[in-house]
């Protein structure tokens, strides 16, 4: 048997036509090292045969004659989609051990991209958010507690409320009042808000970049669960309208893909897209062999044509033209719906936050360093933004300053991974965060980075219908649910814990903050005090 | 003992205040003065609720020969006469001082480190840009100066035919210091008694804490107060004091002086209605629920306190939403008392005509001439 395994092997490498044969290389041979190496159990293996299907990579490979797997570990991403689907758990995917001469500065990440680039000469493209160390704040900010002062409230037996609204607020209330105070009546005029009953919104994530059931089952989840979803720039399908539009958050971006007055009086709220945080400045790019009939006819651009997003919004060159499209937008929907802008986090942030909320927007939604993408270049998305940690403080510092925090809700987005960061972000200032990353890890991504591709092997970010037809939105909207009712859950307890019984009171009460292992700069831009102090 | 403001971050504003109290309230709604005693005595009954690290009252009606001019009580940290000198140039600049002298005081009183507490009555001197203000406001811009820029003086009180007396000792002290029970005959008294768990004695942070007339009392420990705090400072209202009590008054003053809401429905916001209540309102009463508990959000008072709010003609009492800290109410004849502890109410008055414990966020309010008071009886446990 080892025999003619190594006899099969042996004229595998000849018709390949392995180059150590030759004297001169005649064709550009990848340098590159595998990035994940496969471990599979010969005893465990029974040719099953799923990792073979289930790998859109090509990785695995079933040889009838011998009845061996073989798999070829430079096509592996490391999605561990085969690993998961193994019925007899036969493979251990990891990262491959192989390294270069150790060195701090020239990391194997460095090395590898630099013979990518040299083997291709393109920019170096990437999905998902940042993945380099920068200090994550949410990890150095630690949360209140009651102790005896001040009883914790306990969220199983006592009301615990996270209801929040999204929208413009006035500076006072002008109310009529009857003799006995029982004919109150409102005098003043109301701006649109929109409810959520916990202050976590799916992230905006495009129907092109995910495909048509994980975006289906955004929508479903967030329906169910009253909160939002935001449709990203790819339109929204005709066919998802009637049943998810009042969930829904509409982007109005720089391609303008699917926008129509439906589009937007069918929805909950308006979302004008200036940037996002794992692209500032950066356009967006949709290749046409993934602009299928359906995605043709939501982003109305023929099929099968490259859908782009220019870099700026080509009538928006200062924040006077801003605020026209603003009041554009609100005329088209009847002043019925808060806008929103939506901002990468940059150096001069709050400044431009203060001049979004001047130009009449309702909602200011920041994405951070650290926020996702379904394709970026690595050098932008490794390189470009600040954390939203910081970025959050100084907006909502800079608001209060200037006496403007309540016309405007604030959003974030980019980072948060656990409910811990939402109830930080939301002790920060926040109304309410965007969570893309794990609502994709909830349906079954495994950050692998690999999005751009279009071959997604957990259905999410492709539309391969051999791919989506693996993303059941029933399943995958329950999952999300899940997600949402675990995070509202535990945000209840902490609150609980503190001695609050609803969210707002926590909103912008840095009282309740305590940072841990911060310099003094970044104290003070976060304006939470030091462990102790 | 006051901090300054930096607005460099708000990381270096220091701890705020976290207590437990007494508070005692009284008003004869005929308007008829009474002395001090009653709300003495009660206090006293509520021993166990202070630790003699701060008491005070206020009284309203009390200076009736000077009502229409602002009575400002202010007091000089350790007898600082420079500071002194500072406000009398200051006040004698910005209003006309009628009459001013040092509140009289019994040297004898058991206190902790008595400051030099004067009193002056005055009108407004408006002059250029302050023209265009309305005399409360201008009063309360130049309070506001005053605690935050000259070092050792702090205003207690500033409004018209009342006063604030204050300081660090048993609420009982403080009433013999400042001679509460011969000098003073007023219609509404509201005694406090303070057992801080953090804060070295002040006499400026004794209660009841005051804005014009408004004087504050206060039981408890705010969670919201950073948020609460935040959102006043958007409306000009710094917080110098860092007590949960300070932004009860700051709030109080903004939405019922400023935005002219009444306590029915500001209580409202301080203690909103659960969603779940609102749920079943109808459809009118849900819509003016929702839209107090959206614009408001953040003046929504979470944690446990029990306050007692009052200004000249009237004072009201209410407790947190899910009722964290106690309130009682009583009547007898034309008084109707508040109280922490109903034992304190029958101390002075031991044949109630009325006696009734009100839900959390229910507010009893009392008012001149009126029986407003009632109505929280059938929200009443």
């Amino acid at each position: 048997m080892h025999e003619k395994i190594f006899e099969k092997i042996e004229m595998e490498k000849n018709q390949t036509g392995n180059i150590e044969f030759f004297l001169g290389e005649k064709e550009m041979k990848s340098f590159m090292l595998p990035e994940f190496i496969i471990e599979r159990s010969d005893e465990r293996c029974i040719r099953c045969r799923v990792c073979e299907r289930q790998c859109p990579e090509g990785t695995h490979r079933y040889d009838g004659e011998l009845d061996m797997m073989f798999h070829a570990e430079e096509k592996c991403v490391g999605c561990q989609r085969c690993a998961v689907f193994c019925p007899t758990n036969a493979l251990i995917v990891r990262p491959h051990p192989s390294q270069y001469r150790p060195n701090a500065n020239w990391t194997r990440e460095k090395l590898q991209d630099l013979k990518k680039q040299a083997e291709t000469g393109g920019v170096i493209l990437t999905g998902s958010g940042n993945d380099k160390p920068y200090r994550i704040y949410w990890d150095h900010l630690v949360l209140n507690a009651s102790q005896v002062t001040n009883p914790s409230i306990d969220p199983l037996r006592e009301p615990m409320e996270l209801r929040t609204f999204l929208g413009r607020k006035p500076d006072s209330l002008e109310i009529k009042i009857g003799e006995d105070f029982e004919g109150v009546e409102i005098q003043s005029e109301l701006f649109p808000n929109v409810m959520i009953e916990t202050p976590i919104v799916f992230s905006a994530m495009s129907y092109g970049a995910i495909s048509y059931n994980a975006f289906k089952s955004l929508a479903m989840a967030a329906k169910e669960y009253g909160t939002l979803f935001n449709t990203g720039e790819g339109g929204l399908p005709i066919s998802l309208r009637d049943g998810y539009g009042s969930s829904a958050i509409v982007q109005v971006a720089s391609g303008r893909f699917g926008v129509d007055p439906d589009y937007l009086n069918v929805a909950a709220a308006v979302e004008i897209k200036i940037g996002q945080g794992a692209k500032p400045g950066i356009g967006g790019h949709l290749p046409g062999e993934k602009v299928t009939e359906k995605i043709s006819e939501t982003r109305m651009i023929p099929e099968g044509t490259d859908a782009l997003s220019p870099a700026p919004q080509h009538d928006i060159y200062s924040i006077e033209d801003l605020s026209m499209l603003i009041y554009a937008l609100k005329e088209a929907t009847n002043y019925e719906k808060p806008v929103s802008v939506k901002i990468a986090a940059v150096h001069n942030v709050a400044a431009i936050a203060s001049g979004i909320v001047r130009a009449g927007a309702d909602i200011v939604a920041i994405d951070g360093l650290r926020g996702g993408t379904g394709a970026a270049p690595k050098i932008i998305r490794d390189n470009v933004g600040i954390p939203i940690e910081l970025a959050l403080a100084a907006v909502d510092k800079r608001l209060r300053e200037e006496g403007i925090r309540n016309k405007a809700s604030i959003l974030i987005a980019g980072g948060i991974r656990n409910s811990a960061d939402v109830i930080k972000a939301i002790a920060l200032g926040a109304d309410a965060v965007y969570i893309g990353t794990p609502a994709l890890v909830a349906m079954g991504c495994t950050i692998c980075q690999k999005c751009y591709t279009g071959r997604c092997s957990w259905g999410i970010c492709t539309q391969d219908p051999y791919l989506t037809r693996r993303l059941n939105p029933e399943i995958a909207s329950k999952r999300l649910v899940n997600l949402l009712r675990g995070w509202s859950h535990e945000i209840k307890e902490m609150l609980g814990g503190m001695g609050i019984n609803a969210i707002e009171s926590l909103r912008g009460n840095r009282d309740h903050l305590r940072g841990v292992g911060l310099e003094e700069w970044e104290l003070n831009v976060l304006g939470v005090k030091g462990a102790g102090e | 003992m006051r901090f300054e403001i930096n607005v460099k971050s708000e990381r270096f504003i220091p701890d705020k205040d976290m207590q437990a109290c007494g508070l005692f309230g009284v008003m004869n709604i005929e308007g008829k003065r009474f002395g001090g005693e009653m709300a003495i005595k009660a206090i006293i009954n509520m021993k166990a609720r202070g630790n003699g690290l701060g008491g005070g009252f206020a009284a309203y009606g009390i200076y009736p020969d000077y009502k229409d001019y602002y009575a400002i009580h202010i007091m000089f940290q350790n007898r600082n006469l420079d500071a002194k000198k500072k406000v009398d140039e200051f006040l004698s600049k910005n209003f006309d001082v009628v009459f001013d002298e040092e509140i009289p005081n019994n040297p004898e009183a058991d206190v902790v480190d008595p400051p030099l507490v004067w009193r002056y009555f005055v009108s407004p001197k408006k002059e250029g840009e302050d023209v265009k203000l309305s005399d409360d406001d201008y009063v309360v811009s130049k309070v506001m100066h005053i605690n935050t820029s000259i070092d050792d003086a702090y205003v207690f009180s500033s409004g018209k035919d009342m006063g604030v007396f204050k300081g660090v000792g048993f609420p009982e002290d403080v009433a013999d210091f400042f001679l509460l029970n011969e000098l003073y005959k007023g219609y509404i008294w509201v005694a406090h008694s303070r057992f801080p768990t953090n804060t070295p004695g002040w006499w400026g942070g004794a209660h009841p804490f005051s804005i014009l007339d408004w004087t504050v009392v206060h039981n408890g420990e705010i969670s919201s107060y950073g948020t609460n705090k935040r959102f006043l400072e958007m409306y000009g209202y710094y917080c110098t004091l860092f007590t949960d009590t300070e932004v009860m008054a700051y709030a109080v003053d903004l939405l019922m002086r400023r935005q002219g809401l009444p306590i029915e429905v500001v209580s409202k916001i301080f203690a909103a209605p659960m969603w779940d209540l609102i749920e079943h309102m109808d459809e009118k009463k849900k819509k003016l629920y929702s839209t107090l508990r959206m614009v408001y959000s953040p003046l929504l008072i979470n944690g446990p306190f029990t306050v007692i709010v009052a200004h000249q003609g009237e004072m009201f009492g209410i407790t947190d939403r899910i009722r964290l800290r106690p309130i009682t109410a009583g009547a007898k004849g034309d008084f109707v008392f508040l109280s922490s502890e109903e034992s304190a109410i029958r101390a002075v008055s031991p044949k109630l005509d009325l006696v009734w414990t009100p839900r959390g966020g229910e507010p009893v309010v009392v008012r001149l001439k009126r029986k407003d008071h009632l109505m929280s009886i059938k929200e009443s446990i």
